[in-house]
């Protein structure tokens, strides 16, 4: 059996999104089974049109640091977030959405990127995923 | 047998190893895929993902910022 990952991704900040994904795709391109459990702001990444809407975990000031950064990782070609989570699912990666934050924030199903997601569940299954899995991350 | 052909010049990391990945994925055992690109530190990772792969890597060719990989699948 392939080796797994598991990534909490708790932080909703677009960097820390970027190092999450970047992460998971590496880890399915050199042969392991990943799975990204969504939890808290996290979550509101996977809103439908809320991927690449999240701030500057540091100097976002009202934005501008985004702007910036952004514009330096186009001039880089820095994949998009949308890229990169297109081809974590295309390369098989499982993403689970964590349901108790749904009902903190009075988030639906449908607010969300449905086709992205396998499963809508709590810590128990993600317990039982990291205790099986070779690394795992809290981001 | 097949031989694919991906080019990632100018892509920098992840995206050459998630397309070597996509094309590894569709090739049939025997395949062979060359892989060419300019991103020097996916000149060292694409080997180590195609040994944590178990598949054969044929050459690595090329300087750092413009290489050409091949692998059996």
């Amino acid at each position: 059996m392939a080796e797994r990952a598991t990534i909490v991704v708790q932080s909703g900040d677009m960097d820390k999104l970027y190092s999450s994904l970047i992460i998971a795709n590496g880890a399915l391109a050199m042969g392991m089974e990943v799975c990204m459990f969504f939890t808290f702001w996290g979550l509101e990444r996977l809103k439908t049109g809320g991927l690449e809407k999240g701030p500057l975990s540091k100097m976002h000031m009202l934005g501008l640091g985004k702007w910036m950064v952004k514009k330096r990782m186009k001039k880089a070609n820095v994949a998009s977030l949308e890229r990169l989570m297109s081809d974590f699912r295309e390369l098989g990666g499982r993403i689970i959405a964590c349901d108790m934050t749904m009902e903190i924030m009075g988030i639906k199903r449908e607010d969300l990127r449905e086709d992205w997601i396998d499963e809508y569940a709590g810590v128990g299954t993600y317990i039982q995923q990291a205790r099986n899995s070779e690394l795992t991350l809290f981001v | 047998m097949a031989e694919i052909k991906v080019v990632v010049r100018g892509e920098i990391c992840p995206v050459p190893l998630i397309e070597t990945r996509k094309a590894l994925r569709t090739a049939a055992p025997g395949d062979i895929i060359e892989v060419v690109g300019t991103h020097p530190a996916s000149k060292k990772e694409i080997p180590m993902a195609v040994e944590a792969l178990e598949l054969e890597l044929l050459s690595v060719e090329g300087s750092d910022t413009d290489w050409t990989i091949r692998i059996r699948r």
